[in-house]
């Protein structure tokens, strides 16, 4: 280094772009150095100079109609919430025992779950990077725990692979890498490689390969106390006389390869499903709960909402109660609709032609879960299973375990079904029973001696059959999103629609949070040119 | 590329390489049963909304009935319904066939109360088979 010149600090660097290029090329620059990450939550929306008193009315109860409700309330204006349902959360909800649920076609579930059990049907895990939903968690004192993503010691079952024997998780991986490694170290001395390194670089990358894909002194993934150090011991280290450890065969690759454990690793890589990840404690609608703490005496239940309308004074809605019963119209200076588009799409409008379509344009995803309750929490006891998910490309999709209470006796509920897709279809037009019959026939295969034995009682959402939502969460794709996002998402005049449909972070609770910032933001600057 | 493969890469795209969403269960659930005939087709895929009796349901909005419901008649309309959704009905050219569109168009045309004749091929639905492309989010 010139002496006298100095290599400028990582701040002062980020100041001299901030300056430049402004906030964008600021953020750009952080992410690069690593600073800022996948949400974009911008801190809670700044209303200021709000004209007090004036009305807005929030269709839903959910988690974006309640932040709504909140910061809008928070800057002064008078706001009021319809829900169609007699609870807060929306799809932000945790069944427990006693608790009754009716699905679409009549079929009625009472949860016979014991005190402390319960299933998220909906959300049920919070990536680290979700700064909105966490931020708001914390200011609302919702406890959270982690959530145990990732689980080297659950297992892979593919009915196609090892005869549809199931295999843990780290020996698959460990056999899957240590083969990439191998055959990218082979090629590399035969010169196969089309790489840009240098001789010593190749030597280098050759290291890393050996480090990284347990392979012994000859490039060679072989059956070793190496390579067991990652897929499992045969018999594991002990103490005294016998403690000498003995090494695992290796799996042949075909079946590895076969297993589909490269999707299974992939699905790991994902931004969203990083570890760590969160739940709250107790249940997730403890987040729905600390949220209507804070908005829970502007909701009116029980409202359906039948007509949405518009024009130059206001906007007024027309709902039925579904206790009492009888039609009211509640009026507002503006509105922030944040009703699920398939059954906002069933809903009369003067809404112009352009949104309607857009309203239109979303299919929602179908998930299917269901919880089981077992006498005792054989994957610990037995399988040294702490959390995490076995994967199997049967219907029900995975098998995840409790993330809370271990090694406690008694009962616990495990996700026995998460299914989307065909599956997802396939189940939910089951009946209640006929799901649970499919779930333990499936999810035997991981846990065979002890699964139906320990069986107590289950229950099954299918979110078809929800009735206030009759979906699970929209699904876009790029000709949607170029077609009728912005269209969507855009303020007509007094109304705005917020959710994890208007937002690009879809099916996550930080979208709709997100989404709910950027619509009242908006609306507040069309409120004060108003 | 054939149709099928063309289904099949897809398949393979929202199952392996880009799962992000919340409600996506992962990796799993890749060899779902293949259903045998037009019945099948509709208890695996049209029950769960439409229900075993066709008689659809209502919550805060309605899975409208297909029994007796004089719009499927017309055949083109269930095609178009199958491949390109509305509201609350997802599009299904992602998942089915054209051959298999068809085979569940005839059952529904025939079953629950309908009865009508003029039943339709996989050349029928092909015109309007174009899965949208996938995206991430």
């Amino acid at each position: 280094m010139e002496s006298g010149r100095q290599t400028p600090t990582r701040r002062q660097l980020l100041h001299a772009i901030g300056l430049m290029g402004g906030t964008a090329a600021l953020y750009q620059m952080m992410t690069t150095f690593g600073h800022a990450a996948e949400s974009r939550f911008p801190g809670p929306p700044n209303l200021a100079g709000a004209r007090k008193g004036a009305s807005v009315i929030v269709l839903g109860a959910g988690l974006a109609g309640m932040l709504a409700a909140y910061e809008l309330e928070k800057a002064g204006y008078s706001v009021r919430i319809l829900e169609y349902q007699n609870r807060p959360g929306g799809r932000n909800w945790t069944l427990r025992g006693g608790d009754k649920i009716t699905e679409m076609g009549g079929a009625t579930q009472t949860v016979q779950f014991a005190k402390g059990n319960y299933l998220n049907p909906g959300p049920w895990r919070i990536p680290h990077h979700h700064h909105t939903l966490l931020h708001y968690c914390k200011k609302f004192g919702v406890a959270l725990e982690p959530f145990i993503q990732f689980n080297h010691n659950a297992y892979v079952h593919n009915t196609d692979a090892f005869g549809g024997a199931p295999q843990r998780f780290r020996s698959l991986a460990a056999d899957f890498e240590g083969n990439v490694a191998e055959l990218l170290s082979k090629a590399i001395d035969q010169k196969s490689l089309d790489t840009k390194l240098t001789a010593e670089d190749q030597d280098k990358f050759k290291e890393a390969l050996r480090t990284w894909g347990m392979l012994d002194e000859d490039m060679k993934y072989a059956k070793n106390l190496r390579s067991s150090s990652h897929r499992g011991f045969e018999l594991p280290p002990g103490g005294g006389v016998n403690g000498a450890p003995k090494p695992s065969d290796l799996f042949p690759l075909n079946e590895v390869v076969k297993s589909g454990i490269a999707a299974n690793m992939a699905f790991f890589m994902n931004d969203e499903f990083q570890t760590t990840m969160f739940q709250p404690v107790g249940g997730m609608d403890m987040i729905g709960k600390g949220f209507a703490k804070q908005v829970d005496r502007l909701i009116t239940y029980n409202a359906k909402v039948t007509k949405l309308m518009q024009d130059k004074k206001g906007v007024s809605v027309t709902y039925t109660d579904l206790v009492k019963g009888g039609t009211v119209t509640a009026e507002a200076e503006f509105c922030v609709c944040t009703i699920p588009l398939t059954v906002l799409s069933q809903i009369e409008t003067n809404l112009s032609e352009k949104k309607t379509a857009a309203i239109q344009a979303v299919p929602y995803s179908n998930s299917v879960k269901i919880g089981l309750e077992m006498r005792r929490r054989f994957w610990e006891e037995d399988q040294d299973i702490y959390g995490g998910h076995s994967f199997t490309n049967q219907e029900i999709s995975l098998v995840s375990y409790p993330n809370f209470d271990f090694f406690k006796d008694g009962p616990a509920v495990l996700l026995g079904a998460f299914a989307g897709g065909p599956g997802g279809y396939h189940l939910g037009g089951m009946t209640p029973e006929q799901r649970i019959e499919a779930a333990l026939a499936q999810g035997e295969v991981f846990h065979p001696n002890a699964y139906r034995k320990n069986f107590m009682n289950g229950v099954s959402v299918a979110w078809n059959r929800v009735p206030w939502v009759m979906g699970c969460c929209a699904r876009w794709n790029e000709d949607t999103r170029k077609e009728h996002y912005q269209e969507l998402v855009a303020l007509e005049d007094r109304i705005v629609l917020a959710g994890e449909h208007a937002s690009y972070v879809g099916c996550w609770m930080e979208g709709s949070l997100l989404s709910s910032i950027d619509a009242i933001t908006r609306l507040h600057k069309r409120a004060l040119e108003a | 590329m054939t149709r099928l493969k063309t289904l099949a890469l897809a398949a393979l795209v929202s199952a392996f390489a880009l799962p992000a969403f919340a409600d996506e269960p992962g990796p799993g659930g890749s060899k779902p049963p293949k259903p045998k005939d037009g019945a099948d087709i509709y208890r695996m895929y049209c029950q769960v909304c439409h229900m075993a009796d066709g008689k659809g349901a209502v919550g805060a909005g309605a899975f409208p009935a297909l029994a007796s419901n004089a719009r499927i008649g017309t055949a083109q309309y269930a095609i178009y319904m199958i491949e390109k959704g509305k509201g609350g009905m997802p599009y299904f050219s992602d998942s089915l066939s054209p051959a298999q569109v068809a085979d569940v168009v005839n059952y529904i045309r025939t079953h629950f109360g309908n009865d009508y004749k003029d039943a339709v091929t996989a050349k029928d639905v092909e015109p309007m088979a174009k899965p949208p492309t996938q995206a991430r989010r």
